[in-house]
């Protein structure tokens, strides 16, 4: 096989106003599958990173109802996000469990195109791989283009998350004594944490808006909520406990005003999506859920870290993306995940979708009401990265899941037609409109 | 702070040279009259280097805003902890944004919208001043 390519810029729909997707209602999805979900990697072969991968992809073909055979493409985000396991010697009993790639980290803290197709050789009717970076978002665009551009009929989408013992992130250049590369202008003052620029972020929100952080917390306590109604969730799974408001206010600090649950917690499980075309899923096990759009923000920041006007102005850009190539308004989306990890950030797409009629510096109080599920405003359904583990993969699950009628608990009281789901930063993220209905 | 000490690359020289001259630059590319902070190969506005050079500025600003960092990756500065990160808006475009301990300043007790001035500190190891800022009273 040769090395996959990484999927180029011209696949995801980052510029305004190009109008109805030209693939709209011709794209869906057919199958999901989720491997179970682990707090770190007990160093087995049996829960690394590949077998994970491997049940998420049986399961998702098995959703579809269709043969390993009838896959023709893979796209997959190679980066798990969590610490790479190299240079550390390869587990004896992992190393006899799977055929290797050229990559030592393949199937413990990294997942490849070719490692997924050496290891389940009954994949054999592949003829299309294709790599896509750091998200499921921006996987889940490029097959979406992938299949609609006919590139491939019948694709699997794969991500996979590792995190292994040890404390997460004080390592690579966060352990050193100098600063290289783009830690030049962060390290020497100590400016490492992503979060910390959301934490800046809320500040000048509260500060324009007259808010606190406080008032973060009905979101927050919710999105648990929602998480412990979610089968395939971390915290379902292994920490059933509810977070309240006395939790979120008395948490420690990570970078003040961020706490420790407005940060999202690294967990190690994999992903699977069947994509096929709309003509091919209707004849699948499951109703197709349709993708009427895919749209992209690609980062715009003009110095050091975000500022509150460029992140204002990037959700606004994305919704009027996302409507423009749906061909929806606002009021057309049933059910709206949009990102969390981290917490502090979700508010800027609520206000700039204007999901429910939030303007901006609206959010908290629209938090302050009724978001539950069975209410009439259930917001972020998914619960998300804060209810369920860092994976920025509920959010899509739940799309799917509430538009099949197939979220359980978490079931919307209201219709659940249309629904838009994306992640992550609000200068670089992907979105997709998915639908009951192909038109 | 014991500071990580930076490593100059090819587009970054000039800027780490300076600082070691006590003298803050940035990046300006003259036909967009855009100036440029962290710097990079190219002006983002016409997507040349052609016409990208150094400018030394005032090194006075407003602090922006700030956060309490109580929780760090970086293992140099866990000892540190809590501390400020304050972000800085050049006088000569707010746009232009440095980081700052705000050296002297209480934790959490950071005046925001306050005047600041640049200053040059020591990293973990000697041989390189680091831009700092503390405010102008
Ligand atoms: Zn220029």
């Amino acid at each position: 096989m040769a090395p996959t390519p990484l999927a180029p810029l011209s696949l995801y729909r980052e510029r305004e106003n190009l109008g109805i997707w030209e693939h709209r209602g011709k794209v869906a999805v057919a199958g999901l599958g989720c491997s179970p979900t682990a707090r770190r990697w007990d160093e087995t072969p049996e829960t690394s990173v590949g077998a994970n991968t491997i049940i998420a992809v049986n399961k998702a073909l098995e959703d579809a109802g269709i043969s390993p055979g009838a896959i023709d493409g893979l796209v997959v985000v190679p980066h798990c996000t969590g610490e790479p396991w190299a240079p550390r010697p390869i587990p004896e009993d992992f190393a006899q469990a799977y055929i290797p790639t050229d990559d030592p980290n393949d199937g413990i803290s990294s997942m490849s195109a070719d490692w997924l197709v050496k290891n389940m050789p009954e994949l054999s009717n592949v003829t299309f791989a294709m790599h896509a970076p750091t998200c499921m978002s921006k996987a889940i665009v490029v097959a979406a283009q992938i299949v609609g551009d006919g590139e491939a009929n019948t694709v699997l989408v794969v991500r996979a998350l590792n995190n292994l013992s040890g404390r997460y992130s004080q390592w690579g250049a966060n352990a050193l004594d100098t600063a290289p590369g783009r830690a030049q202008w962060t390290s020497p003052w100590g400016w490492s944490a992503a979060g910390a620029t959301y934490g800046y972020l809320l500040n000048k929100y509260c500060r324009k808006y007259g808010s606190s952080h406080d008032r973060m917390a009905p979101f927050i306590v919710n999105q648990r909520r929602n998480g412990l109604m979610n089968p395939d969730g971390f915290f379902y799974q292994h920490r059933p406990e509810a977070i309240t408001v006395e939790d979120y206010l008395a948490a420690r600090w990570l970078a003040k005003p961020m706490n420790l649950y407005d940060a999202d917690m690294p967990i190690q499980v994999s992903f699977a999506y069947v994509f096929t075309t709309a003509d091919r899923a209707k004849d699948m096990r499951q109703p197709p859920v349709y993708i009427l759009n895919h749209a992209s923000n690609v980062p715009k920041v003009r110095s050091n870290i975000q500022t509150l006007d460029e992140v204002e102005a990037s959700t606004d850009a994305i919704a009027r993306k996302v409507f423009d190539g749906s061909g929806i308004t606002a009021n057309d989306i049933d059910v709206f995940n949009p990102y969390d990890g981290f917490t502090l950030f979700t508010q800027y797409y609520l206000e700039g979708f204007q999901w429910h009629g939030v303007r901006r510096g609206e959010a908290h109080d629209f938090w302050a009401g009724d978001i539950t599920v069975e209410g009439p405003h259930p917001f972020s359904s998914s619960g998300g990265n804060t209810g369920s583990g860092r994976t920025r993969v509920w959010l899509h699950n739940d799309c799917i899941q509430q538009i099949r009628g197939q979220a359980g608990n978490r079931q919307v009281n209201n219709k659940a037609e249309i629904a838009v789901s994306g992640a992550y930063t609000p200068t670089d993220s992907c979105w997709t409109t998915w639908s009951k209905y192909p038109d | 702070m014991p500071r990580p000490v930076p490593i100059p690359d090819e587009v970054s020289k000039p800027f780490w040279e300076a600082a070691n001259e006590r003298r803050l630059i940035v990046q300006i590319c003259p036909p967009c009259d855009l100036l440029q902070f962290p710097p990079e190969s190219i002006c983002p506005q016409c997507n040349s280097a052609e016409n990208l050079e150094w400018s030394e500025v005032s090194g006075r600003g407003t602090i922006d805003d700030y956060v309490v960092i109580h929780d760090s990756r970086l293992r140099l500065f866990v000892e540190e902890q809590p501390y400020n990160v304050a972000i800085i808006q050049l006088e000569e475009d707010p746009g232009i944004q440095f980081f700052s301990n705000l050296p002297g300043t209480p934790v959490d007790e950071v005046p925001v919208g306050a005047s600041v001035e640049v200053i040059f500190v020591e990293g973990a190891a000697p041989g390189q001043l680091i831009p700092e800022w503390r405010i102008v009273h």
